[in-house]
């Protein structure tokens, strides 16, 4: 399977996506800039990384969503093909509407980086088969603005419907989101945003690979 | 031309943390009596027309598409 990953302005974990990617799928992905809407067709997985783009000018995420490049995502994720948002580009998902909800400020009002736990909600989707129902793993995360709310019958339909892949355990929960919520997938089951960084823990060099199979999932390399 | 404000604010029910610092910030500074804070956005605009109508048509789709988050937030729009 064939990778892409989007490049904005003010990302910044952009390289640590390609270097993840290329080690766990072989080849290095297509980088597609923000002004591009060309993804080659062969492309079976998107990746938005993390970082700051545009400055988080107006809100996270928010000028990032509006751009070129993201309408060739849409149309990409509405035929089928596997999109990943990770931090900034979780933000950029819900900005999108491609995921239902929004992030807000850390319930701390501080930046979080530290390494939290996840518990894997629901191990039946595309992202998360090579985990186990509920498997504890490892996961960093660095970000202001990861408190995810939704109102209360989004919440109910997201719950109810298998929608939520991972949470945060109630001890490591580092920004007020509410219950729990660290990553979520659209109805459909091909679009994955969350605010940790798998990407960060694919080898023992990291100290750790409790990400790596999040992206041999989405790669095609775990048996569905 | 028309200048035009655009408040956007957040909807009742969400939580509003930063909203909650400068309430107790007023507090500490000896404003007694504060009974909440909420923070929002104020955007300044100026377009080039003098129809009004069309003016805040305009500035409704503007604060629809991009201004405000309408999953968490809610706009208002004065034509000045």
């Amino acid at each position: 399977m064939k990778a892409a990953v989007v490049l904005l302005p003010g990302l910044n974990r952009d390289r640590d996506m390609i270097a993840a990617l290329t080690k766990i799928s072989g080849q290095a992905p297509q980088t597609v800039w923000q002004t591009e809407s060309a993804i080659d067709d062969d492309v079976d997985l998107i990746v938005i990384p993390g970082g700051f783009s545009y400055g988080d000018y107006l809100r996270c995420g928010a000028i990032a969503a509006r751009m070129p490049v993201m309408q060739a995502v849409r149309e990409k994720a509405e035929r089928g093909t596997r999109v990943i948002g990770v931090c900034n580009g979780f933000q950029i998902l819900l900005e999108a509407g491609l995921l239902p909800g929004a992030l807000m400020r850390n319930a701390s009002l501080k930046f979080v980086c530290r390494e939290v736990r996840l518990e894997v909600a629901n191990a039946d989707t595309a992202f998360t088969r090579g985990y186990s129902q509920g498997q504890i793993i490892r996961c960093p995360v660095a970000h202001h603005d990861g408190n995810y709310f939704a109102e209360a019958d989004t919440l109910k339909r997201i719950e109810d419907g298998g929608q939520v892949a991972f949470r945060y355990t109630a001890e490591t929960n580092p920004n007020g989101s509410v219950n729990n919520i660290a990553g979520i997938v659209n109805e459909a089951g091909n679009v994955l945003g969350m605010m940790p960084h798998p990407e960060n823990l694919i080898e023992s060099a990291h100290g750790g690979a409790d990400g790596r199979a999040l992206f041999e999932a989405a790669l095609g390399l775990v048996d569905a | 031309m028309i200048k035009a404000r655009v408040t956007v604010t957040l909807k009742n029910g969400v939580l509003d943390p930063q909203g909650k610092a400068i309430e107790h910030a007023l507090g500490g500074l000896g404003f007694s009596g504060v009974g909440q804070v909420r923070q929002g956005k104020v955007f300044d605009v100026v377009l080039e027309t003098s129809d009004r109508a069309k003016a805040e048509a305009e500035l409704k789709d503007m604060a629809a598409k991009l201004l405000a988050n309408t999953v968490i937030e809610d706009f208002s729009v004065e034509v000045l």
